[in-house]
């Protein structure tokens, strides 16, 4: 166990000062190159720190531990809740009403001047360390190996519900007609394994909230998003040690490519 | 049926069906009414089945362990307990503890059955469960663990119980280790379950397996007692002199691991005060909606109640002991349950801040779900008297384990040592200080 020297001179300043080399290379050797923490109360991304604590940039992919890294970037604020992205993934994956593989939470800042309203969609994280992948009895939930999409084998889900339980995103729900645990899978079944580049979800968004590709790829858009020093990115319930796929980051219409939306057909 | 010869009826204690129909008419009709219960319970559960449990059960997404998880690790628990407190005596050798064993290998085998029962109908699709519990097993899982350990446990169990019929102790003592080892794992291993639930703050840590495993025995030994309670009403003839003995240890063993509980629960509350996930929850159960549950079902019931009575009954005072016994199996099923609730009316967002997830959830246990707890708590019972009846009360007739050089008194039940020499008779006197025994005129 390694602990982290943390310079008491500096700890007020609460930026990335505060966190010594060391404490960042060991968070970045754990698997997984970005990843937002809490340093007492702020937020901050360490991704820009990854020139700092790799060599060579082939290290540094090699950190990406799937090709291509599907992941998700949820540019809260851009947020509106119309839902078309809840309906074209109901649609697309034959959700069942009473479920859902992603909803959109809503949460009211009431002494915030201006707007008070604030949209945050979730969804299945695919988390690196899944806890429910852990969890299932018989494997039926895994972890796809190349593409590090967290799948559902639904002939062998016994429906203990273990990795309902597990999960600390609330992602998964029993579906009844096909007898199993459903969940988000990035659409590989219905899109991805046949050639689209998006999720429906990412595909219907109007607002470029979501935002979807291969974290792993320097000429993806996710991971220009992520690897930007001004940004902060964070992820869900960082203590529950999960390190998910889906990352968060507020967004205003500024820079160009932010503003693109990224729709594949339409 | 199956015929099973004189000599070995003999042997087991097995006076057959015959003997059933031979027992009072109250007992005859509790027995017709349990096992009217199981018809409807499982008739009930089977309804569900074919509707769907998403429309007959009160679990939800967000919660989906409800009264049916916490049934089960009842009755697992007391399965554990049974097997671990009476292994004290016949696997470890201390003679107190030696006349329970039968009995509670027997319940303990017949907790297991119902536990399953009621697990069946949890489990959504229970059939592929075998199969891919075999084919395609996750090591990295404690559920698979625990489902295979108890498979393995209830294995070990019957056949230390057929070797306990038998006879045969030196085979019992082995199978009755595994029992042990099986056991402790599985059960642990249900405690870890929980435990390793990282996105879940109030189970998390190792405090669960460690509580499972000492609640287990406390269960053990409340079930020990309250069963011998019930069996000495349908037949006086179970309490020899050595079940006094025994019980009265077990009850002694029994008023310590509530202690042991009691300190247990009162660090829960303490520790879980300064962590702001657990607060929450403990909040809820200390002064919130669950307060009755936590102060009425566990604590006093479960706990103070039958710690006063226990103590006050010097193990002796066989009716006090029922109280104290069944109050604490009540007890002890709200713990199960407000165990199970606790770690999940927190919402998983609820840091978040969001408006959905701003109040804690509730769950409220539906029709079905308690009917198939209350079948296979029933069918435990059932089982339970046709053994009683069946096996003779589960008496050791002249097996004991009686270490060589001693004997079972007649007299005291006890166990006595000779010296070199001595008959049985004159041993006999010598124990109990008798210098005349003998009277003719
Ligand atoms: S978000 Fe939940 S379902 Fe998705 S990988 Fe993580 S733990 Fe599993
Ligand atoms: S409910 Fe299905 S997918 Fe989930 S842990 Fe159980 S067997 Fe695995």
């Amino acid at each position: 166990m390694k602990f982290s020297k943390i310079n008491l001179d500096t700890i007020k300043d609460e930026g990335l000062r505060s966190v010594t080399g060391l404490e960042r290379r060991a968070f970045l050797k754990i698997g997984f190159a970005v990843t937002g923490v809490f340093a007492g109360g702020k937020l901050l991304s360490l991704v820009s720190n990854v020139n700092e604590a790799f060599a060579s940039s082939s290290d540094f992919l090699e950190q990406y531990p799937y090709r291509p890294h599907y992941s998700m970037v949820i540019r809260q604020g851009l947020c509106i809740d119309c839902e078309q992205c809840v309906t074209a993934c109901k649609e697309t994956n034959d959700v069942p009403d009473y479920g859902y593989r992603t909803r959109i939470l809503r949460k009211r800042v009431t002494d915030a001047i201006g707007r008070q309203r604030e949209f945050i969609p979730i969804l299945c994280n695919h988390c690196n360390e899944a806890p429910c992948t852990r969890g299932c009895p018989t494997k039926a939930t895994y972890k796809d190996p190349t593409t590090g999409i967290v799948m559902m084998d639904r002939k062998k889900c016994i429906g203990c519900k273990m990795c309902i339980l597990a999960c600390p995103y609330e992602a998964r729900y029993f579906n009844e007609e096909v007898h199993a645990i459903d969940k988000c899978n990035f659409c590989w079944d219905t899109r991805l394994s046949k050639g689209k580049k998006l999720t429906a979800c990412a595909n219907a968004c109007p607002t470029g909230t979501r935002m979807f590709g291969d974290v792993s790829d320097p000429e993806n858009v996710i991971y220009k998003m992520v690897h930007q020093i001004e940004k902060q990115v964070w992820v869900l319930r960082p203590e529950a040690g999960t390190k998910p796929n889906v990352f968060y980051m507020k967004a205003t219409r500024s820079s160009p490519w932010e503003l693109r939306r990224q729709a594949e057909e339409r | 049926m199956i015929q099973i010869h004189k000599d070995t009826a003999e042997r087991w204690g097995y006076t057959g069906v015959g003997a059933l129909f031979r027992s009072n008419k109250v007992l005859l009709g509790i027995l017709g009414l349990l096992g009217l219960l199981v018809f409807y319970g499982l008739a009930v559960g089977l309804h569900g089945t074919f509707t769907g449990y998403r429309h007959v059960y009160g679990v939800t997404r967000q919660i989906p362990w409800g009264l049916l998880i916490s049934a089960y690790i009842f009755c697992v628990v007391t399965s554990t307990g049974l097997c671990l407190v009476s292994s004290i005596g016949h696997v470890f050798g201390y003679e107190p503890y030696m006349p329970i064993a039968k009995r509670a290998v027997f319940l303990s085998i017949t907790f297991m059955l119902g536990g399953f029962i009621i697990i069946f109908f949890d489990v959504e699709n229970p059939f592929r469960m075998p199969i891919y519990n075999a084919f395609s097993p996750n090591l990295t899982s404690n559920m698979w663990w625990m489902g295979t350990l108890y498979t393995l446990y209830l294995i070990a169990l019957g056949i230390e119980y057929f070797f306990l019929l038998d006879q045969n102790h030196a085979w019992s003592r082995i199978f009755g280790l595994f029992g042990v080892i099986f056991g402790v794992a599985a059960h642990s291993n249900l405690g870890a379950v929980f435990g390793m639930l990282h996105g879940r703050e109030f189970w998390y840590g190792p405090y669960m397996p460690i509580y499972f495993i000492v609640s287990a025995m406390m269960s053990g030994g409340a079930a020990i007692i309250l069963f011998t309670c019930i069996s000495w009403r349908i037949d006086r003839h179970i309490m020899s002199r050595r079940m006094e003995r025994s019980i009265k240890a077990v009850c002694q063993l029994t008023t310590m691991l509530i202690a042991i509980i009691m300190f247990f629960t009162i660090w829960k509350i303490i520790s879980g005060v300064v962590a702001p996930e657990k607060y929450v929850a403990i909040k809820a159960f200390v002064l919130g909606r669950y307060a009755l549950n936590f102060w009425g079902a566990e604590v006093l019931l479960g706990m103070v109640i039958p710690f006063i009575l226990l103590i006050q009954s010097e193990g002796r005072d066989l009716r006090k002991m029922f109280i104290a016994s069944s109050f604490m199996m009540i007890g002890i099923f709200f713990m199960r349950y407000d165990l199970v609730l606790a770690g999940q009316i927190v919402p998983v967002f609820h840091s978040l801040g969001v408006d959905e997830y701003s109040s804690l959830l509730e769950y409220t246990p539906s029709f079905h779900e308690i009917s198939v707890v209350v079948a296979g708590l029933s069918f435990a019972g059932v089982f339970y008297l046709l053994g009683e009846r069946m096996l003779n009360g589960h008496q050791f007739q002249k097996h004991e384990i009686v270490p060589p050089g001693a004997y079972v008194c007649p007299g005291c039940g006890g166990i006595h040592y000779k010296k070199e020499g001595e008959s049985e008779e004159e041993s006999l006197k010598r124990h109990h200080r008798v210098r005349k025994v003998d009277r003719d005129d």
